[in-house]
């Protein structure tokens, strides 16, 4: 006969066990959905490249991850840094900042406003501004390309106005890329702040004022402080995808402004580098995770704990 | 819809000066304009002779203590007494000074480092007080300042605020719904119903002397008593109670009423006797209340009359359920009111 002691630690076990079980599905997600493919992709930027595409498996190389930051010239096999990378590196973090920047300065306003709305209109605004969500990112930016081309309906409202005699040439340029990744992240800013805003006790603004704050220094040191959460979030939210944006600098900004999107997947594609375009891919990753962490220890460094 | 109509209140340099009435009278209203949070329609608001009804909240010398506080979040116990320094642009060593004064002021010294959201509601209260005095403001408001703290913290704060306003020489205002605040604090108090004043006076003045139906009614206890008038004596007046006792009732002031009028008399102005006495009724409870007994009769003419009598150790109030008893009201106790 077993003893007690026995019973207890089989019942333990039994338990460990179910636990394991009823949390696979889980972990296999997690596993096959997230982890897997991107040690697929480190694997594949440390093999050598296939002649048609693909990797030679088992074929270790540094190759990939050379040419990302350098390059060989062809006749005389001299080295030097990789400027078409670099640049559209360059590129990409720039108009991602920017654009964070604008939706910032375009969004608090207007979150600002729907937060200050009588309670019942401001689920229209918030209804409003996830609309274009419910369109699909080409087509969006398919529209965005008839408001921005030499006939479409900025140049043509501008010349009617007579502000302008020629049309501004602005497809395929970094404006065009920001034009439509501002428009196309606005709502990523806007509900975040939202979210924050909404709930900022507006007696602490009376308060500030009352204590001889004018209107810039209650924004400056009560509603931007508070709200801080808010636009932690609303930044990663945009700052993210634009950095890795692909449709639509292809669609607006045309061959000559690729983004860092765009550049893997011509690795993947015409360019037949698979290595490369794993590497790219991680070295975005690695971007993006830095971006990460210095916004979460921003936020946990002043107004943490308050969202 | 008028939130305030025909408000005229003139309040003095050092004063404590409650405004007081049920919830929606308008004090909140009158003190939010005072403040500036909202702009008046009509009329000014004169500071020192200096209208300031135009003014922004942050261009005026006066400062509030918010009903639920508004204390910073992100800001330390400190950092929130010093904000309103740090806007006027004061320097660095005044700020320091300053705040230092103040938190020793409310007792908060020890605190001054913990953030606004671990420290209890009284503390919270003090360090409000504390960032609405710091930088000396002509004027405090105070707009139910303890209406959160329970009964205890409350009577502790009351005398705080008193010892302040003499230590700081600040002139302020107090808006509040308890009666009984407002008595016990006040230099003058101002009743307000349905955006109007009633009555401005001492709180003597507005418990003893009520203007109004309202007032009597709102402060304290009070019987009321029909009566008609019978004549005007050498400055009183001459009513029969509808047990036709005629007896004499001051007046309110320049106020002569005609036929009909109704008697105000406060419960501690009046006695149960055995027999005699102006009114006369069945007793219908007894309730001590270890300081007095109130003690309710049901009179002749319907109406149920409270006498308040205070205890003795050695005898009770001589009243029983059931008895039937005569009132015998003060000379003087029974006033005329203006309805």
């Amino acid at each position: 006969m077993a003893s007690a002691a026995e019973i207890a630690r089989r019942d333990e076990q039994g338990k460990i066990r179910s636990r394991w079980l009823l949390s696979a599905p889980a972990l296999l997600i997690v596993f096959i959905a997230s982890i897997g493919p991107l040690f697929v992709m480190l694997a594949y930027s440390f093999m050598a490249k296939g002649d048609y595409g693909d990797v030679k498996p088992g074929e270790f190389s540094l190759d990939g991850w050379f040419s990302v930051f350098f390059q060989r010239d062809i006749f005389d096999d001299t080295l030097s840094l990789a400027d078409a990378h670099l640049s559209i590196l360059w590129r990409s973090v720039r108009l991602s900042v920017i654009t964070t920047v604008l939706t910032l300065a375009l969004g608090f306003p207007t979150a600002y406003f729907i937060a200050t709305r009588p309670r019942h209109s401001r689920e229209i605004w918030v209804f409003l501004v996830t609309i274009p969500f419910w369109t699909n990112l080409l087509i969006r930016t398919f529209a965005m390309q008839q408001v921005i081309r030499n006939e479409g309906v900025l140049n043509t409202l501008l010349m009617w106005l007579g502000v302008i005699q020629e049309p501004i040439p602005i497809m395929y340029t970094d404006w065009a890329i920001l034009f439509g990744m501002v428009y196309v992240y606005l709502p990523l800013m806007v509900l975040p702040l939202y979210a924050s805003l909404e709930k900022l006790d507006f007696r602490l603004i009376e308060a500030g004022y009352d204590l001889y704050a004018g209107r810039l220094a209650v924004l400056r040191r009560i509603i931007i402080p508070l709200v801080k959460p808010g636009i932690v979030a609303g930044s990663i939210l945009v700052f993210i995808p634009s950095l890795g944006a692909y449709v639509i600098p292809r669609v607006l900004g045309g061959g000559k402004n690729l983004m860092l999107g765009n550049l893997i997947e011509l690795q993947f594609g015409a360019g037949r580098n698979w290595p490369l375009g794993a590497a790219l891919s991680i070295t975005l990753m690695v971007l993006v995770m830095v971006a990460m962490l210095f916004y979460v220890r921003n936020a946990a460094r002043s107004g943490g704990g308050h969202g | 819809m008028r939130a305030l109509d025909n408000v005229s209140v003139a309040i003095r340099e050092n004063e404590f000066f409650t405004l007081l009435g049920p919830s929606g009278c308008g004090k909140t209203t009158l003190l939010r304009m005072i403040a500036g949070f909202e702009y008046p329609t009509e009329g000014s608001i004169r500071l020192h002779g200096e209208d300031i009804a135009g003014l922004p909240p942050f261009k005026r010398p006066i400062n509030t203590v918010f009903q639920s506080y508004a204390l910073f979040p992100h800001l330390t116990v400190w950092e929130n007494v010093a904000f309103g320094l740090q806007m006027l642009g004061r320097p660095k060593g005044e700020i320091a000074s300053r705040v230092a004064e103040m938190l020793k002021l409310v007792h908060m010294e020890e605190l001054a480092q913990r953030r606004t959201d671990q420290i209890s509601g009284g503390q919270g209260q003090r360090v409000a007080l504390a960032r609405a005095l710091a930088p000396a403001p002509k004027v405090l408001l105070l707009d139910e300042p303890l209406s959160a703290l329970d009964y205890k913290l409350r009577k502790e704060m009351q005398i705080e605020l008193k010892r302040m306003q003499s230590e700081t020489g600040i002139t302020f205002i107090f808006v509040t719904h308890d009666q009984e605040e407002a008595l016990t604090m006040s230099d003058r108090i101002a009743v307000m119903s349905k955006g109007k004043v009633l009555q401005i006076g001492t709180p003597w003045d507005i418990y003893d002397k009520p203007a109004e139906r309202f007032v009597a009614d709102f402060i304290g206890e009070t019987n009321f008593l029909p009566a008609a008038m019978v004549g005007i004596e050498a400055g009183m007046a001459r009513v029969r109670l509808p047990s036709g006792v005629e007896m004499s009732a001051t007046l309110a002031d320049g106020y002569v009423p005609s036929g009909e009028a109704t008697l105000v008399v406060r419960p501690e102005h009046a006695r149960v006797v055995a027999s005699g006495g102006q009114l006369s009724g069945l007793v219908e409870n007894v309730v001590y209340f270890g300081t007095d007994t109130h003690i309710h009769v049901k009179l002749d003419e319907g109406i149920t009359f409270m006498v308040r009598q205070q205890n003795s150790r050695s005898q009770s109030c001589g009243a029983e359920v059931g008895a039937r008893v005569g009132i015998e009201i003060a000379p003087d106790a029974a006033q005329v009111l203006r309805d």
